[in-house]
């Protein structure tokens, strides 16, 4: 038996006890967590907006451990460190030899595959721990975790490097990366980042190591702003600042050259429609909310692009599609493709290039992990990113 | 009389109305059977079969077509990706019968006996039901290479007649059998068994696995 941390309703996270994984495919390995993060994206799950998660399910996608248990296909070897990819991939799949990994065609079990298809047209590759809508894998907020394909997910992690160096690697700095990447940067652009959680900072970051000329960012978050400004961005408070004004200000009447939405569906915001928006939500109408994305269209310079690294998982309302079109707009989206990025990325870590352990403000052991939950999401301006430690003592908590 | 006259007249417009109606109807109903009006396969029709179902799916699978039809040549390879046949015995003969022992709703079986009616190496193999099958049916795969490396498109196709009809077909929708959806599924599960050499599952124990409740349904 091991220690998990456990879904049992919106806002009711616990750590219970549960039966450890098992070697299932031959190309399983089973991991010993050392080191898993709370993703901004678990809040939907906490918040209770995303479908299809059931009492009792294993949360987390961001993880990493040594390896204890492999399959007789697995690639990996007991005692190996190693991240894992967020998003599971098979390998073999025509996506998967694109490098689409995310739109893996084979790792969502067959018999999960109907609610996506029915929403989205296509089904969803899966995920760890995130709704059976994504495959109902059990995630690595965990003592242990079964990881499948084990041959392609994970990254072996030299021994010189921390876990607070690579842990990132499992989701948040690939996908501020891409999201930078799908902004199309070229060098005398501005690029304006909504958002200033993990993903939005490390798109900044990205942006600047992209060549960016200038990175302007979005946020009401005082502490959040600050590690922007840090980072190199010029920073914009949307609560006492005109966003669209301050931004063709800045960019000298033109506008912004790329616009980069990490913010997703549960935006805030005080525009009427956003209020609107969350009113559905809330009552169950399943209207994303979407604030951030409408601002950003109308605030970039016509031919500009759009690069949307927030999670959406449903519909929005009174979406300017006419902006969208009138001024010829690029738009850019999807979930990261991780296992593109993690070998690259760990080189820039490896050579000083990009630092991520900034932005962890609390280490708490596993046995915490549902108050980890509770402050990410109420204190959302001091806690800017939490790693859960299965193997920490509850009085080393920093 | 004057009311009456009018009503004749509204009446027999009224009949000219249907009898066109009807016509253009037939005329359309034709033109779609006849399939002349669009390239899409036949089972994409939004058409009644009358008591028959006709159920249809593609998978297009990263695999040599030789490869793919050589596994589902030997039908005792099948219920390891179909979920509803528990099992299928090679009878042998000239026209390779075989019984298929097939998970129907409440927990019991039906049977099904087959032979092979038509099978072009690499390319299709066709079936159909015979004499003491307790289900009337007719199914065909068919293996044809995609574009440039996308490998092979594979369609299967099954006729079958319900069961004890809407309400046989009822009972196999509550149960989850329903054969649309069971040949979607398979075919995944085939082409995840094809294209990574095991079929995903999001068990975490080997006890929670699809095969393992399968076992103790038995």
């Amino acid at each position: 038996m091991m220690r998990a941390l456990t879904w049992h309703g919106t806002h009711d996270v616990r750590v219970d006890t549960v039966p450890d994984p098992e070697i299932i495919n031959p190309r399983d390995a089973i991991l010993k967590v050392t080191s898993t993060a709370i993703c901004g994206s678990d809040l939907h799950l906490y918040d209770g907006v995303i479908p299809g998660v059931l009492p009792g399910d294993v949360l987390g996608h961001e993880f990493m451990g040594e390896v204890v248990e492999t399959g007789k296909d697995s690639t990996l070897e007991k005692g190996q460190r190693v991240v894992v990819p967020f998003t599971i991939s098979c390998g073999g799949c025509f996506h998967c030899k694109i490098q689409q990994y995310s739109a893996c065609e084979n790792s969502n079990p067959a018999e999960k595959q109907d609610m996506s298809a029915t929403l989205y047209g296509h089904p969803m590759s899966a995920l760890f721990g995130y709704s059976h809508m994504t495959g109902g894998y059990s995630g690595g907020q965990a003592e242990y975790v079964r990881v499948p394909f084990s041959d392609v997910g994970p990254v072996v992690i030299p021994d010189h490097l921390e876990d607070d160096q690579v842990l990132f690697l499992s989701d948040i700095l690939p996908t501020g990366w891409m999201g930078a990447e799908n902004a199309e940067i070229q060098s005398d652009d501005t690029v304006a980042v909504w958002g200033c959680g993990p993903v939005g900072l490390f798109a900044i970051q990205s942006a600047i190591v992209m060549g960016a000329s200038k990175v302007i960012a979005i946020d009401h978050f005082p502490h959040r702003l600050d590690l922007a400004k840090q980072l190199g961005a010029e920073v914009i408070n949307f609560e006492t600042t005109d966003v669209r004004e301050a931004l063709m200000e800045m960019s000298g009447g033109i506008g912004v050259d790329a616009v980069i939405d990490a913010v997703g569906m549960e935006a805030h915001g005080f525009a009427i429609d956003n209020m609107l928006d969350i009113v559905k939500q809330t009552v169950g109408m399943g209207a994303d909310r979407a604030a951030a994305l409408k601002q950003a269209i109308l605030a970039v310079r016509p031919g500009g692009n759009v690069s949307i690294p927030g999670v959406y998982g449903g519909m929005t309302d009174k979406f300017p599609l006419g902006a969208l079109m009138e001024k010829g707009l690029k738009v850019k989206t999807g979930q990261t493709h991780v296992q593109r990025y993690t070998k690259p990325l760990l080189d820039k870590i490896e050579d000083g290039t990009l630092d991520t352990t900034f932005l962890i403000s609390h280490r708490l052991p596993l046995e915490d992990a549902a108050r980890g939950y509770k402050c990410f999401r109420e204190e959302q301006d001091s806690w800017t990113k939490v790693v859960l430690k299965p193997g920490m003592a509850q009085e080393a908590a920093s | 009389m004057a009311s009456n006259r009018q009503i004749g007249i509204a009446g027999s417009v009224a009949a000219a109305g249907v009898a066109l109606g009807a016509a253009a109807f037939g005329v359309f109903l034709s033109r779609r059977h006849k399939g002349g009006e669009d390239d899409a396969p036949k089972f994409t029709r939004r058409s009644n079969h009358g008591d028959h179902t006709l159920v249809g799916r593609s998978v297009t699978i990263r695999k040599p077509a030789s490869e793919l039809y050589q596994h589902w040549r030997d039908f005792e390879n099948l219920p390891e990706f179909m979920e509803n046949v528990e099992r299928i015995t090679k009878q042998g003969g000239p026209k390779d019968r075989a019984v298929w022992i097939i998970k129907a709703p409440g927990g019991s079986t039906v049977e099904l006996r087959t032979e092979i009616t038509e099978e072009v190496e690499n390319e299709r193999i066709a079936w159909r039901s015979i004499e003491g099958s307790d289900i009337e049916t007719t199914g065909e795969v068919t293996f044809t290479d995609a574009p440039g490396d996308r490998g092979t498109r594979v369609t299967l196709i099954i006729e079958y007649k319900a069961p004890g009809g809407a309400l046989g077909r009822a009972i196999a929708k509550a149960f989850l059998r329903e054969p649309e959806v069971q040949a979607r599924h398979d075919l995944k599960r085939f082409k995840m068994l094809m294209e990574t050499g095991e079929i995903a599952t999001s068990a975490r124990r080997k006890s929670e696995t699809r095969e393992a409740k399968q076992q103790e349904n038995a």
